[in-house]
Parts: structure tokens; C-alpha cells; sequence
């Protein structure tokens, strides 16, 4: 009998491998790229940035003479734009997920809500900015300071329009990534949890939501750093490019007075602080540095919003494979 | 004597376009285990799924007929189905402990219903596992988490646990299937201790198991009861010829 075998397995004869190893190595060398494009990006940012990031630099106020002047305010508040931006956008997200997740049938409406999602998620962010200027400032602004007779109090560019306009930015986020959290908790445990009588509001707040929360997290980090990097959006909103005083307020408790972020006050912005540094910088060569340093102060921010939800995701990971196992 | 727990009358349930049971009528004793057996598909999930309304959940769900339990249409529009739930206990095919603490799924039913008192809920955590025979093993564990507990433990833990909200009815899907022959036999001397508080129900593809354990047993087929009687009478002497094929393994 003949010896199908000889002559045919062997790699010599065979361009099989070497179709192989050529596309490998090809996919090989654009992902390794992915890298080298991270670190080359990173690696500038910090070599140009770091000379001029001290104490003073990040906590003082600006100068005329940029220089002399530091970014504090611009920290704070992004920070401050950041906070209120969660705090209007976080429950709704939250809610709207659970209702999609746990309570919508497959409907007519659910697939409404499911695409008004996908939709938002798509619209370029100076479209939301324009968005917010037109519907916050000039519509609820406007109509506030009409009802309540405040002047020009509320119909203006300030903090809390910001906020309010980047939390619509972010909500898709938040809703995909916390409908998923709760759609990968297992059907055993909403079924254990009925089955014992909960109610379907016990069975969400004491078993779901809990096993979901890492996730959820990651949702609202991630959210919160694509946030802090957005420039065009709060463009119209309130940010200046100039301004030495804190956004704050002081709630007067006659014996103590506590600082608030004032969410009517205009505010500076990272973001919108490099923007300003690039573009109308009277001497670029000067400046150049300081733009880096902002540049990396708000890179190092996102970094470490992304790290906590790396970490985040890496529990949540390890709490679904011990379910797993055990069934 | 023997009362009549719960009637099942004329039950027919749809899925969608699918009929999952066709005109069952049953009755179920109190204090017994009764055992519904039959080839996979036949609706026997689907009959025990009716009695706590755990279908209520799946998309497509329709019913028609009557279930009384102690005389009470249970899918009357005035039902609570929670609190239903809360006394028409269940146990799933597999063990679907909370990825909490031994405790904390003891006394998470029983916190929903509103008791705060410490120590009246560790009353109710060892209650539960002494009844279940589970307490002499999980006692210096509690605060460990229960799915570090091994299957069989984890099956009993969760009998345990649809214990703690004392309920009459106790529904059991396949409740060892997924067990070794020690954990299954554990499980089965269990049933004894406990029909004598509850009424047992218990499906179960492991004809030995339903001729060991259960006072009475229903034989379904294609979602029609085929036959309903004493076990020793459908083990040794079925009435329809159906049954003794499956039973003697000449079917399915």
C-alpha cells in the first residue's frame, strides 16, 4: 500500500505554514503597533511635560504670564464639572439600565429606548455641546430665572449646564455598560432570590444590583474619563480660559462657613485650558511646555480613573468565574 | 388521614405557540412526597413551575384551569405572588447559592420579611440546618462563603434555605441529579424527616429514587398525566400500559 503519509506532512512541501506565519507575524506587527503608538504618545507628553509640573504649577492660580501662574483652578474645576456631571447622570443612567435590564419586556418601546441609546451614543459632542447651550442655558436657564424672577442668575453659561451637558454625553456609557453588568448575572440567582419571596424590587436591590456593582463602577469611571477629555461640549457651557477665582459659594452656618461648588459660577477646565494654551498663545515656543504639562496632568487623571477601572473589572471578573465554577 | 393540599384542575400551559401540559388534574396530599416522573420535555418542570407561578416569569407564559391550594385559586387576580412564593417553598436543579456568606443565605429570605432581631435570625439559621441534617457541618463555617461548600452540601444549604421562610409546599426540581449517591442518599432521608412538616413535591429522572422516596407518583407524558397513584401501585402494579414501559424501561 502506498505511504500517504511521506512526502505529504512534512513543512517543506506545504505553503500552508508559510501563508501562516506571514499573516501571524503581520497581525502580530499591528497590534505590537497599537503599543508603540500608546507609548510614543505617553512618552512625548511626559518628556516635554515634566520639567515644568511643580507644587506651584498645579495648585496655583494663573498669571498673565503664564509661566509665573499654575492650573490649579482648571483642576479644580474639571473636578468640580466632573462631580456634579455624576451626580446628575449616575442614577439616571443607573435606573434607566434596570428598567431596560430587569423590568422591559421586548417591546416596541424597549427597542425605542434601546436605539434613542445607541443614537445618543453617536452624536458628535459639539452637537450635544450646541444641544446644551440651546436647551439648559437659553430653555430651563431662561425659564428658572422667568419663574423665579433671578435676573440673569440661572439663564447663563455655568457649571451646572456644564455638567448637565456632558451628562447627557455620557449617559449611553453608562446605560450599555450597567445593562450588561446586569444582564451577566445569572437567571439562577433572580430565580433563588423570587423563589425564597422576594419581590422583584428585593430581588434587584439585594441581589443583583450587588453582584453588579464592580461593573457598574467601570461603566462610571469610564464615563467619567471620557468625559474629562471632552473640550467641545463645555466650549459654550461656561468655561473660561481666564479666571483666578475658585467656582466656590459658602454656605453660611452663622458659626461655620462651609465652600460649595458654586454650580452657578463659570469655571476653568483642563481640557478647554490646553485648547486655550495651543491656540491663542502669543508666544507658542514659551507656552509649549506649559501645554504639555496640562496635557499631562489631565493624561495622568484619565490613567488613574482607567487603572481603578481596570481594577474594578478584574474583581468583577473573578467573582463571575467562581459562579461559574460552581455550576 | 389524608388532606387533599393542593387540586389541580383542568391545567393546560402554553409557551408562546407550545403546549407544555394538556388538561392535567391532580390532587396532592398533605404531609406526603409525591413524585412526578416522565420522559424529558413531558412537562413535569412546567406542572411544578404552576404551583409557586415561577412561569409567571418566562416570556409567552399562558394558562388555563385551576390550582387550589387549601382551596385557593392561586392564579386569582388578588394573589400576592410574593407572598405565595414565601409558602410555596422551591429547590432548583442546581444548588444556586448567593455568592454570600453560609449566613447571609440563611437568613437573607427571613431579613426580606423583616425580622431584625440578631438572634432571632440565628435561631433561624440553625433551625433550618438541624432540620436539614446540614448544621453539624456548616456551624464553624458560617461566615465562609457557601460556594466553597461541595455540590451535595450545597443542594442541602439550599433546602436549608427555602426552609427559613417556613413554608407549607415544598417544590423540588431534580433536586440531586447533579450528585453522588452519598449526597443523593442524604437528600432522600431528608425527604422523610421533613414531609412530616411539609408537602413534598419532587421531580426526578431516577426511577429508584421516586420508588424510595415518595408516597404517590404521577407519570406524565407529552403534557397529559398518564397515571396518578400510590407508588407501590404504580411501581408494582400500573394500571396503563404507558407507565410500565417507561417504568421497565422499554421507553425513553
Amino acid at each position: 500500500m502506498e505511504n500517504r503519509f511521506k512526502g505529504n506532512i512534512k513543512k517543506e512541501n506545504s505553503s500552508n505554514s508559510i501563508i501562516d506565519n506571514l499573516l501571524i507575524g503581520g497581525i502580530r506587527i499591528i497590534s505590537f503597533s497599537v503599543i508603540i503608538i500608546f507609548i510614543l504618545i505617553l512618552g512625548k507628553i511626559f518628556y516635554e511635560g515634566i520639567g515644568v509640573i511643580n507644587w506651584n504649577f498645579l495648585t496655583g492660580i494663573p498669571k498673565s504670564d503664564i509661566s509665573k501662574g499654575g492650573i490649579g483652578p482648571a483642576i479644580f474645576g474639571t473636578m468640580a464639572v466632573s462631580i456634579i456631571m455624576l451626580i446628575l447622570a449616575v442614577p439616571v443612567g443607573i435606573f434607566s439600565a434596570i428598567y431596560i435590564s430587569e423590568f422591559a419586556k421586548d417591546t416596541f418601546w424597549l427597542r425605542l429606548i434601546r436605539a434613542s441609546v445607541n443614537s445618543l451614543a453617536g452624536v458628535p459632542s459639539i452637537v450635544i455641546g450646541l444641544f446644551g447651550f440651546g436647551f439648559f442655558v437659553l430653555f430651563i436657564g431662561k425659564s428658572i430665572d422667568n419663574i423665579l424672577q433671578t435676573g440673569m442668575l440661572f439663564g447663563q453659561p455655568a457649571i451646572i449646564w456644564a455638567s448637565a451637558t456632558l451628562a447627557v454625553l455620557v449617559l449611553p456609557t453608562i446605560i450599555v455598560t450597567t445593562t450588561e453588568a446586569l444582564n451577566s448575572i445569572p437567571l439562577t440567582f433572580r430565580q433563588a432570590s423570587l423563589g425564597l419571596g422576594a419581590s422583584k424590587w428585593q430581588t434587584i436591590r439585594y441581589i443583583i444590583l450587588p453582584q453588579a456593582r464592580p461593573g457598574i463602577l467601570t461603566g462610571v469611571i469610564l464615563a467619567l474619563s471620557r468625559s474629562i477629555g471632552e473640550t467641545a461640549p463645555i466650549m459654550f457651557l461656561g468655561c473660561a480660559f481666564f479666571l483666578p477665582n475658585l467656582p466656590l459659594a459658602y454656605l453660611d452656618l452663622s458659626f461655620v462657613q462651609i465652600p460649595i461648588i458654586n454650580p452657578a459660577d463659570q469655571f476653568m477646565h483642563l481640557a478647554y485650558h490646553i485648547f486655550i494654551l495651543a491656540t491663542q498663545s502669543s508666544n507658542p515656543t514659551l507656552t509649549a511646555p506649559f501645554q504639555y504639562g496640562t496635557t499631562l496632568v489631565l493624561v495622568l487623571i484619565t490613567l488613574l480613573l482607567n487603572l481603578t477601572a481596570i481594577i474594578f473589572r478584574f474583581r468583577f471578573r473573578k467573582i463571575i468565574e467562581v459562579v461559574n465554577r460552581n455550576q | 388521614m389524608k388532606e387533599v393540599k393542593i387540586k389541580i384542575k383542568n391545567l393546560s400551559v402554553y409557551f408562546n405557540y407550545i403546549q407544555a401540559l394538556n388538561d392535567v388534574s391532580l390532587e396532592i396530599f398533605e404531609n406526603k412526597v409525591t413524585c412526578l416522573i416522565g420522559p424529558s420535555g413531558c412537562g413535569k418542570t412546567s406542572l411544578l413551575r404552576s404551583l409557586n407561578r415561577m412561569n409567571d416569569m418566562i416570556y409567552g407564559f399562558r394558562m388555563k384551569g385551576e390550582v387550589l391550594i387549601d382551596d385557593i385559586d392561586i392564579y386569582d387576580k388578588d394573589i400576592d405572588v410574593v407572598n405565595l412564593r414565601r409558602l410555596v417553598g422551591m429547590v432548583f436543579q442546581q444548588s444556586n447559592l448567593f455568592p454570600k456568606s453560609i449566613y447571609d443565605n440563611l437568613i437573607f429570605a427571613p431579613k426580606i420579611l423583616g425580622v431584625k432581631d440578631k438572634s432571632e435570625l440565628e435561631e433561624i439559621a440553625e433551625k433550618v440546618c438541624t432540620q436539614t441534617s446540614i448544621w453539624d457541618e456548616v456551624k464553624d463555617r458560617l461566615n465562609e462563603s457557601a460556594l466553597n461548600l461541595s455540590a451535595g452540601q450545597q443542594q442541602r444549604l439550599c433546602i436549608a434555605r427555602a426552609l427559613t421562610v417556613n413554608p407549607d409546599i415544598l417544590l423540588m426540581d431534580e433536586p440531586s441529579s447533579s450528585l453522588d449517591p452519598v449526597s443523593t442518599s442524604k437528600i432522600e432521608d431528608l425527604l422523610f424527616d421533613l414531609k412530616r412538616n411539609y408537602t413534598i413535591l419532587i421531580v426526578t429522572h431516577n426511577m429508584q429514587q421516586a420508588a424510595r422516596v415518595s408516597d404517590y407518583t404521577a407519570y406524565l407524558y407529552l403534557g397529559q398525566l398518564v397515571e396518578y397513584d400510590k407508588t407501590t401501585k404504580i411501581f408494582t402494579n400500573p394500571a396503563n400500559k404507558q407507565t410500565e414501559d417507561f417504568l421497565t424501561g422499554r421507553f425513553g
